[in-house]
């Protein structure tokens, strides 16, 4: 399946295939597994050659497991429906909190046009785009808004900040 | 009034180019159904029974006569020249066009107001008392704080698809008028024993179908510590609460089940990991946002007036709107004056346009051009000087908005039940309309004295019926309209839920039902003084029980 990916604002190719807990791991190259797989084969998964990101699911607390994932180069958060917005909060534990500098990726059923500009405000640079969007339409969505109320992990000045410059 | 500057204007323009090209992408066919929905929700928008129906928001229920003036035009121009004032302070309209709603959001935009996190599960509009900045028993203004939470909570990225919705409240006062413990977050305003100013937090109350006043979590949080303990808050709610039953998604029931120590504790353990960063605020901040309130330039003769005193001696209608309608505020010479959306014959919290712009142009004369909406379904004319108020009420009395009602049984909040919502399973609005025809005589009304009922259409609870001194649910049997009763819920600082009577009663019976419950009350109240609630919680649930099952076929 070919997925359109944005990163960093651009359109890009599609990398860090995601590789079912079963499948046998390649000598080499960037892959996604699982918490569970990488938990499972952690060992052989940090084999020269190989580039690992981790998939966790948006219902683990990401202070349980950040020892485990803290030298991973992507780390990909689950956005499965617009009704559930668990993972923004973990992206912005593991920006603000823990400062992960890697590559913080948002796949699943809601990475569409309309959450991009709040998850990339919560610290997320990557997006696996679902197969309906238009990436064109999508690469529009970092221009909704301008300003921001609030602090978040954009590190965008809020307006309360901003009004103290004048 | 909170007056926008050139970055909050900015965001709201924007927010409405957001939408218009949102609904544009949805009229293409560009844009799912299902997803549509989820941001229009975000924008006010829901589509009800007949029509979609747009809430805009009222921050903290603070109106500008200008601002009236637009929601008047809205009525005209899009919808059927009338609006709905919600228990959430907003403003509801019934009839408008999905595609021409953007144009509503422009027209709206252009006297600073907007339909923002209105509806959805994100954080809603921020109330507090309605009599803020004018109330004799106030600590602080708590409107800046309000304002401040508002901006913070406004398109917060991490906060926009939470659980369910969730709402929060101030309370700087003695009395609390907002119903403060009844809120996901209830934030009141407090000095503690060394005179530093900050907050007691509570959370965790809610109405609905599991009603639940809210705990204590925090004693005193100090003042600029805010906005961190709320993202804790909330950061801790997003994570954990449970997305697997919508009805028992709101922070009320994560906090019940995990049990408030164990929650404070979470709240506490994130909130120490986030409380100096970037959301710390300074005494800079809280100056600013002050900046943007006027200041009334109230007159220092005003208590000088003796023709108040002389009209209320002269003219007993005008006393009695006086002893109803018309409360103190902390500079003298000025008065609070209640407008009644509860005339009857009329759906509580309904206003016409020629009415908002009659109520626009007394706070013009009169009332520094601000006006307020309550959680009462009413406005207030808050700033009036008292030489004044004679001519205010005669002008109201002209256009159908003096009835002398403020707090008695036909100020009753009432959600728009089937008449209008897909949610409802029975119509409240008729039976309301019983209820004030039933109880017309003034004369009955005064000798009832202090009493709310409070009635909602389905067991979402928007009309708040779980802290009515009588609580009226309306539910659905096989078709049919029933309506359950319960005594002794109070929304005040004594907050109580009420008791359910027994089995519920039919569309026939219901309005007996609350005359039978009036006239026990009567029967045994100690004295006129003694209010309902109070004779209620002293006699208990038996004597109105035996009263209204008296005979077996009225109710099922």
């Amino acid at each position: 399946m070919s997925l359109n990916l944005i990163r960093d604002r651009q359109l890009v190719a599609h990398d860090y295939p995601l590789l079912a807990d079963d499948a046998a791991l390649p000598a080499s190259g960037k892959l996604t597994v699982t918490l569970a797989r990488w938990r499972q084969d952690g060992e052989a998964l940090r084999a020269p050659g190989l580039e690992v990101g981790v998939r966790i699911p948006n219902t683990v607390d990401v202070a349980d497991i950040w020892a485990e994932i803290s030298d991973r180069p992507m780390i990909n958060l689950e956005f499965p429906g617009f009704a559930d917005g668990r993972a923004y909060s973990q992206a912005r534990v593991l920006r603000d909190r823990y400062g992960y500098r890697g590559e913080i990726r948002a796949s699943g059923g809601a990475v569409v046009r309309d959450q991009l500009h709040g998850m990339a405000r919560c610290g997320i640079n990557a997006f696996e785009l679902r197969p309906d969007q238009d990436p064109q339409v999508c690469l529009g969505a970092f221009e909704d808004f301008g300003l921001a109320y609030q602090p978040a992990a954009d590190h965008v000045t809020p307006v309360l900040r901003l009004r103290g410059r004048r | 009034m909170y007056r926008y500057d050139s970055f909050d204007q900015q965001l709201v323009d924007d927010r409405v180019a957001q939408f218009r090209g949102q609904t544009q992408r949805f009229l293409a066919g560009q844009l799912p159904e299902d997803e549509f929905r989820s941001l229009r929700l975000r924008n006010g928008l829901y589509i009800q029974r007949f029509a979609p129906m747009l809430r805009v928001s009222i921050p903290y229920g603070l109106i500008s006569s200008k601002q009236m003036r637009m929601l008047g035009h809205i009525a005209r121009k899009y919808d059927k020249n009338y609006g709905h004032f919600t228990t959430r302070q907003n403003i509801q309209y019934n009839w408008p066009k999905l595609e021409q709603v953007p144009d509503i959001l422009a027209d709206l935009a252009s006297v600073q107001m907007h339909a923002i996190q209105t509806s959805g599960n994100c954080i809603r509009n921020i109330t507090t008392d309605h009599l803020a900045g004018a109330a004799a028993d106030e600590l602080v203004d708590p409107r800046p704080y309000c304002e401040i939470t508002r901006q913070w909570a406004t398109f917060h990225p991490e906060f926009n698809w939470l659980p369910r919705k969730f709402k929060i409240a101030f309370c700087a006062t003695e009395t609390d008028r907002a119903a403060t413990r009844l809120h996901d977050i209830g934030v009141f305003i407090v000095r503690n024993a060394q005179g530093e100013l900050g907050y007691a937090i509570y959370a965790g109350g809610g109405l609905g179908r599991t009603p639940i006043v809210a705990p204590k979590i925090r004693d005193f949080l100090p003042e600029l510590d805010l906005l961190s303990y709320l993202e804790a808050i909330l950061r801790v709610y997003n994570r954990l609460g449970r997305r697997d039953n919508m009805y028992k998604a709101r922070i009320k029931i994560l906090v019940k089940e995990t049990g408030p120590a164990k929650f404070t504790e979470l709240v506490e353990a994130e909130w120490a990991k986030i409380r100096d960063g970037e959301l710390k605020l300074t005494p800079a901040d809280f100056d600013r946002i002050r900046q943007h309130f006027d200041e009334h330039p109230y007159a220092a003769d005003a208590a000088a007036d003796a023709s108040f005193d002389a009209a209320v001696a002269a003219d007993s209608a005008f006393a009695a709107f006086v002893k109803r309608n018309v409360k103190a505020h902390r500079v003298p010479g000025y008065k609070a004056v209640f407008v009644s959306l509860k005339a009857p014959g009329v759906a509580p919290g309904d206003i016409t346009a020629e009415q908002m712009e009659l109520v626009a142009q007394l706070a013009d004369d009169y009332s520094f051009s601000e006006i307020r909406s309550t959680h009462d379904q009413n406005l207030v004319l808050a700033e009036v000087r008292q030489q004044d108020v004679y001519a205010v009420w005669k002008a109201l009395k002209a256009h159908n908005l003096a009835t002398p009602n403020i707090g008695l049984l036909t100020d009753l909040i009432c959600c728009p039940g089937l008449d209008f919502c897909s949610l409802a399973n029975a119509g409240s609005i008729g039976v309301s309309d019983e209820i004030t025809d039933a109880f017309e005589s003034m004369d009955d009304l005064y000798d009832i004295g202090e009493m709310k009922i409070k009635m909602s259409g389905c067991m979402n609870g928007c009309g708040h019926h779980t802290v009515g001194h009588i609580g009226i649910l309306g539910v659905d049997k096989k078709g049919e309209e029933w309506y359950q009763v319960t005594l002794g819920g109070s929304a005040e600082n004594d907050a109580s839920l009420g008791d359910r009577t027994g089995p519920s009663f039919d569309r026939a019976h219901i309005v007996q039902a609350v005359e039978r419950i009036i006239e026990v009350y009567l029967e045994q109240r100690s004295s006129e003084d003694e209010t309902f609630l109070k004779t209620y919680r002293r006699i208990g649930m038996a004597p109105f029980k035996a009263r209204l099952y008296a005979d077996e076929a009225v109710a099922a």
